[in-house]
């Protein structure tokens, strides 16, 4: 077993909370990500056992939405908006330096396995733009050396 | 302090500089949870849903449709649960109102749910967020907590015998899970492909039963109208389009942030007196109206209240409000490449025309951009995009087809000069 026990009773009291058990199959995948940093297989597995479902249709699940990863990446993932009010105010030239001074591309983890670098669309920001997250926070107003100096502060 | 306020605050954003105002007892200070009350205990669903419709409310969360109608849809005598279901996915780019309003003002939008769930005789209401506002949620969550525990949600809620309860739910990253269709299909717990329509969620919604979807913004209006009534409301706004709404503004403006201010205000109001103009001595070249899924306007069309009747009429629509601003540096090839690049990710592929479509303007754009274009591409282009509209499952394949029928209708000579150059000709427009 993966899923440990206190996520289990977290997953029973979600199912409580609807109408019918699958819906809480996303609040689960919540849950189990939020507890081992991904989804693994085996995670998926024993949730598609607790839902009584196949495990490709919690595999379909976990590529369809974009927050759902089955491996861990780095310590801490650093996402920086690139959608067009982001991009009008610098936003893809921000990731390129952040690129750059990690030595990585957009959707790697540097060797140290510190950082996943990635891009994010729109994340309700645009007035503050450009603007990056960095597991779960958001960071708005910045420019690179604002962010250099956010991401060489990370463990 | 937080940093995201208003800069232009009317009865929807008023106190939400306010820390407190997120608590119950700070609501209830500055007389929240009052119109509830009165809902609850001295009307009835039928006069609720009359009061809504009177006062001429439309949907905020992108397509304008009246809310007091969409509610008449519900049965009155069903044989089993009704639900509620308010949509605070908001993820269309160039929007961030429902976010202010979930993180500052949870205890409004929840007494506009519980007035909703009331005249629509819902038992239970399902507040959809998006994943990635997991502050807002959080916010969220601890206001319903505080509901529950002083008996505002319940078995009998506010003591007037009507019981109700409210589940959050956080979605996963999927934009197309804004679409009320899309967004039922993501509560049950699958990849949220859109229903074909009929049946309506009114009819067979979530988990099968008959349900309302509103937008998050769309419900914060109704404590106010049922506190104030309908011809207040309807003294706000146009005609056709009563009220105020949360303008977002972004992009190249010297104040980018949130106005709320009465539909019909002109957009180049709102972006040369509220939002500053643009900054550095440059001009405006383009201003998407409503979200990156409206078509955008040229700088000469500006002259235009900001509200369905009449941005209808240059051939766009208000959708979200999210205002998008762009100088005379930028390349609406770029934007252009921007733009479908969104789309052809967030098609949830389950209709040839959109997937195969989105994937086609993109690809064009991107050649265009990088030189290689051809005058045929264009037509192609259109095309493609008229190919999308009307056709598909869910309005998503219209939302990527019209904004580029925008840029070829208004900046076709960016287009044009990019093929005759064979290269980009605005070196100094935002980087790709
Ligand atoms: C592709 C697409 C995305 C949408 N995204 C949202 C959204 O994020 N939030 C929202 O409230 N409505 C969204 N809508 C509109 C909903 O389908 C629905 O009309 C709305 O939630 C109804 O609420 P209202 O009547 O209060 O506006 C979207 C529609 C489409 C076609
Ligand atoms: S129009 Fe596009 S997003 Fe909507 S159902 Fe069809 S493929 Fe999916």
């Amino acid at each position: 077993m993966v899923i440990p026990e206190a996520a289990r009773d977290a997953i029973d009291a979600a199912i409580g909370r609807y109408p019918e058990p699958r819906a809480a199959l996303l609040p689960a995948l919540h849950i189990v990500q939020r507890e081992l940093g991904c989804v693994p297989l085996e995670a998926a597995r024993e949730l598609a056992a607790i839902f009584a479902v196949a495990p490709v249709e919690v595999l379909e699940l976990l590529s369809f939405y974009n927050l759902f990863r089955v491996e861990p990446g780095g310590r801490h993932r650093v996402n920086v908006c690139t959608n067009l009010p982001c991009s009008l105010r610098g936003a893809r030239a921000l990731l390129r330096g952040l690129e750059a001074h990690l030595g990585v591309a957009a959707g790697e983890t540097t060797r140290d396995g510190r950082i996943t670098l990635g891009h994010e669309e729109c994340l309700g920001a645009c007035a503050w733009a450009p603007m990056l997250r960095i597991d779960g926070d958001y960071h708005e107003n910045l420019d690179l050396e604002d962010a250099k100096r956010l991401l060489d502060g990370l463990e | 302090m937080y940093p995201r306020l208003p800069h232009v605050t009317g009865y929807l954003t008023e106190h939400v500089a306010e820390d407190d105002f997120v608590t119950l007892e700070g609501y209830r200070a500055r007389g929240g949870w009052l119109a509830a009350e009165r809902a609850l205990r001295e009307m009835s669903p039928e006069d609720v849903v009359d009061q809504v419709t009177a006062s001429g409310l439309q949907g905020r969360g992108g397509a304008g449709f009246p809310t007091g109608q969409k509610w008449s849809f519900m049965p009155s005598d069903p044989d089993g649960p009704s639900y509620l279901v308010c949509n605070a996915d908001e993820s269309e780019p160039g929007s961030f109102k429902d976010r202010l309003l979930l993180e500052r003002a949870p205890h409004k939008v929840l007494e506009g749910i519980l007035i909703g769930a009331f005249a629509t005789r819902a038992e239970k209401t399902f507040v959809y967020v998006r994943g990635e506002y997991s502050r807002a949620a959080d916010v969220f969550e601890s206001a319903v907590e505080e509901c529950r525990t002083a008996g505002i949600l319940g078995r009998n809620a506010l003591g007037s015998g009507f019981g109700h309860d409210v589940v959050v739910t956080r979605g996963a990253g999927a934009y197309i899970c804004g679409e009320e269709t899309g967004l039922l299909e993501s509560l049950e717990g699958r990849k949220g492909m859109p229903r074909k329509k009929p049946p309506y969620p009114a009819q067979v919604g979530a988990f099968g039963r008959p349900t309302t979807v509103n937008n998050v913004e769309t419900l914060a209006h109704v404590p106010h109208i049922v506190a104030n009534g309908p011809e207040w409301f309807r003294g706000l706004g146009t005609e056709e389009s009563p009220g105020t709404t949360l303008f977002g503004v972004s992009g190249h403006v010297s104040r980018p942030g949130l106005y709320e201010l009465p539909l019909g205000t002109r957009l180049d109001e709102i972006v040369f007196e509220h939002a500053g103009g643009v900054p550095g001595g440059r001009k405006v070249k383009a201003v998407i109206p409503g979200g990156l899924s409206m078509p955008a306007l040229p700088a000469g069309q500006l002259d235009v209240p900001m509200a369905n009747e009449s941005l209808r009429e240059r051939g766009t629509f208000l959708g979200t409000g999210g205002i998008i601003v762009m100088d005379d540096t930028t390349c609406m090839v770029r934007v252009a490449c921007v733009t479908t690049w969104f789309f052809r990710d967030e098609s949830c592929g389950q209709c040839t025309q959109c997937r195969e479509g989105t994937g086609w303007l993109h690809k064009l754009c991107e050649r265009i951009e990088r030189g290689a274009g051809e005058d045929a591409d264009l037509d192609v282009l259109r095309d493609v995009s008229a190919s999308m509209e009307g056709q598909t499952i869910c309005a998503f394949a219209d939302a990527a087809a019209w904004p580029v029928q925008g840029f070829l209708r208004h900046f076709r000579e960016d287009f044009e000069a990019h093929v005759r150059l064979a290269k980009c000709p605005f070196p100094a427009s935002f980087e790709l």
